[in-house]
């Protein structure tokens, strides 16, 4: 406690092996890297879809239509990213979504309309974020079990408001949202959601004390705490964030869907995880950004968006995708450590 | 199929619409039905009779076809004064399902009707209930052996892409170098393989006919909709689309209706509520759907009620309840859609 905290937070954010030269030039060399071999693949992949369907691939159609479905999963991922960075876990993150938007789309809900739908997914992906972090952060339970008890009962719940049926959504404003009239400039209003979630999550990471703290918790809990952090304070207000997030998604799933389904949100921790690690964040925490993560669940639609145009089967897609997650973790650290 | 559901001789009586048409679609060729009347074999009918106890261990209703089975079974038992249904917590977990039944041997049901969550894994238990000298009807998803089940209900996989493929076939028949589409369920399951095999075996009736692009969903509105959504964007043109399920259907026409297409007719699957209403309202691209009626529930009940009160069914030469009966995969489109909106489910 004898340390300014703020120092000890700069020293947790930007402590790098000591290998010669600046550790900040070398940390800020190293991020680029991972950006930049992102980049690579989802370039090649461009190509790849390119070269494979020249019509349908590179039209402006299909790019709204990769962009839209990187919107739910994206803004849970970027929710996602903090977490991980801090050296947590969600595996709620695809039940909460799931409760988020039955519970938005019940009967008594869309009788108050746009808002009422709208406030009702947040505030349930809120609310079930604060008791992941009150379990997690209070309750000394581990991220894990403490995520993975909130997955089994968000689904049980959910499964219970819609006795297993589709919930259809009859308030007009939500569906047009979904629609092509409502594109703004092109693109439709989803897309700019998510490119909403992913700066406000780039701002808030790299640009507050929060985003520092997050960073410092996951990197070393005890000196972070030494530095002067309510660790425990920061880990809850990470798991709401991871909440809020669901809660959009679901809203944004709601648009895109035009229902409410207990099966919604479909292993979407998965994904958001594996475009999280992907994205270049270390699973241990301390380090990680929301560039990569993007750039994660971009790979990954791009990827099934071009499955889809060449017609694959299913069992091929799977092979595919498996070794397309192990390829580019690889290329990634192996740029990663030449530099 | 519907000119067959007038004939006298429904299962049950004329509420027994389903069953009828079942019935009587499986013994048209032998219809004899007048020497019926003088037969000294008991036949189930409406009357009250011996009472019966009837076990029901169903599915957990996480969608909508298997809610519907739950609700059916329910129904039909509340219909009969003489029948009382001990029906467990729908489960989709085989140890617990296994536990489920076991504790409805024990209670001593008369009859036993199961919808497993796997078939293979409750074939043991089925043997056992048998062994018990209870009766099984074994709802849709089959046990591995013949002897765990006394009658065997279902629905018919490969029937539903026949009809589907046949009933696209007509309509396209005579259109040069017609183009089709399948949005598949979720391949994991063998059911998606029948299915699809029944439809590519219907299309090669009409060598006109294409099938230019399959893709698979998970009978889910948020997959069709995925999925549906890139199917649209690869095949920039084709005439008909095959959707094995109304659920995923929800999502595949949202996607239809976002990407501002109505070229093509489409054809669902299972028999929503939703899809029927879309069918009879004529306002969308979806035509028909193929069911896979879940009023096969209702009928394994009238069939477990028929084996606790040792009587045979009406209409049938035999003195016992068949073995084996398979559902047919009628087709429903705007012409019988009011006959059959009633089974239509949530």
């Amino acid at each position: 406690m004898t340390q300014p905290a703020p120092a000890a937070e700069a020293a947790t954010r930007k402590s790098t092996p000591a290998d010669g030269g600046s550790p900040w030039r070398t940390a800020v060399a190293r991020a680029d890297v991972r950006t930049l071999s992102l980049l690579g693949v989802l370039a090649a992949l461009i190509v790849i879809g390119g070269i494979t369907q020249p019509d349908s691939f590179l039209d402006s159609d299909n790019v709204q239509l990769i962009l839209t479905q990187a919107s739910v999963i994206g803004v849970v991922t970027v929710g996602m990213t903090f977490v991980i960075i801090s050296g947590g876990i969600d595996l709620s993150v695809g039940a909460i979504v799931a409760l988020a938007s039955v519970w938005a789309t019940t009967v008594a809900t869309q009788e108050y309309g746009f808002a009422g739908i709208l406030f009702t997914a947040v505030i349930v992906g809120m609310g079930c974020g604060l008791v992941n972090g009150l379990l997690i952060a209070y309750g000394a339970i581990v991220p894990f079990i403490a995520t993975l008890a909130m997955l089994a009962a968000g689904r049980g719940l959910a499964l219970q408001i819609t006795d297993g049926k589709t919930q259809m959504v009859t308030v007009d404003g939500v569906l047009k949202l979904g629609e092509r009239d409502s594109y703004i400039l092109g693109i439709p209003p989803l897309v700019l959601v998510f490119a909403a979630v992913t700066v406000a999550g780039w701002l808030i990471l790299n640009r507050t004390t929060f985003g520092r703290r997050s960073v410092a918790v996951g990197g070393n809990a005890e000196a972070a705490r030494l530095a002067g952090i309510d660790v425990r304070r920061q880990r809850l207000y990470l798991y709401l964030l991871s909440g809020l997030c669901c809660g959009i998604a679901a809203f944004l799933l709601i648009i895109l869907s035009g229902s409410g389904q207990n099966t919604n949100g479909n292993l979407y921790e998965l994904d958001a995880i594996a475009a999280v690690i992907i994205g270049g964040t270390l699973l241990s925490g301390g380090r990680g950004t929301i560039t990569g993560s993007v750039l994660g669940v971009l790979i990954f639609t791009t990827i099934q968006n071009i499955f889809a145009l060449n017609n694959l089967e299913t069992a091929t897609q799977q092979i595919a995708k498996g070794a397309i997650i192990v390829a580019a973790v690889l290329v990634q650290r192996r740029s990663a450590t030449t530099t | 199929m519907p000119s067959h559901t007038s004939r006298r001789g429904l299962l049950f009586g004329a509420a027994a619409l389903s069953t009828g048409a079942l019935i009587t679609g499986c013994t048209s060729n032998e219809s004899k039905d007048d020497d019926s009347d003088d037969k000294s074999q008991q036949v189930a009918d409406d009357k009250p009779g011996k009472k019966v106890t009837i076990g029901f261990a169903g599915p957990q209703a996480d969608h909508g076809w298997l809610n519907a089975i739950n609700d059916n079974a329910k129904k039909r038992a509340e219909k009969y004064s003489d029948v009382t249904l001990e029906a467990t917590e729908g489960s989709n977990d085989t140890a617990a399902q296994i536990g489920q039944v076991e504790t409805l041997i024990n209670k001593k049901v008369d009859v036993l009707v199961v919808l497993p969550a796997d078939g293979k894994a409750l074939t043991q238990v089925g043997l056992k209930a048998m062994k018990a000298g209870i009766p099984v009807v074994n709802l849709d998803r089959v046990f591995a052996s013949p002897q765990a089940y006394r009658c065997w209900i279902g629905g018919d996989n490969y029937g539903m892409g026949l009809s589907a493929g046949h009933y696209i076939g007509e309509k396209l028949k005579d259109k040069k170098n017609a183009r089709v589409v399948e949005l598949a369920g979720l391949d994991n399951l063998e059911l998606t393989k029948q299915r699809s095999k029944g439809f590519d075996d219907a299309l090669k009736n009409y060598p006109n006919i294409k099938k230019v692009a399959r893709q698979a969903a998970d009978f889910t509105v948020e997959s069709g909709q995925s999925k549906m959504s890139q199917l649209l964007q690869a095949q920039k043109n084709f005439d008909a689309l095959w959707n094995h399920d109304d659920d995923q259907g929800v999502g595949a026409l949202r996607a239809i209706k976002q990407a501002g297409r109505d070229d093509f007719l489409m054809v669902g699957g299972a028999g929503a509520l939703s899809a029927m209403q879309a069918i009879e309202a004529d306002n969308s691209v979806l035509k028909a759907t193929v069911l896979y009626p879940p009023t096969m529930a209702a009928s394994a009940i009238d069939l477990a009620r028929a084996l606790g009160q040792g009587k045979g069914i009406n209409g049938m030469a035999e003195f016992e309840i068949p073995s084996f009966v398979t559902c047919y995969s009628a087709v429903v489109d705007k012409e019988n859609v009011g006959q059959y909106m009633s089974t239509g489910f949530k």
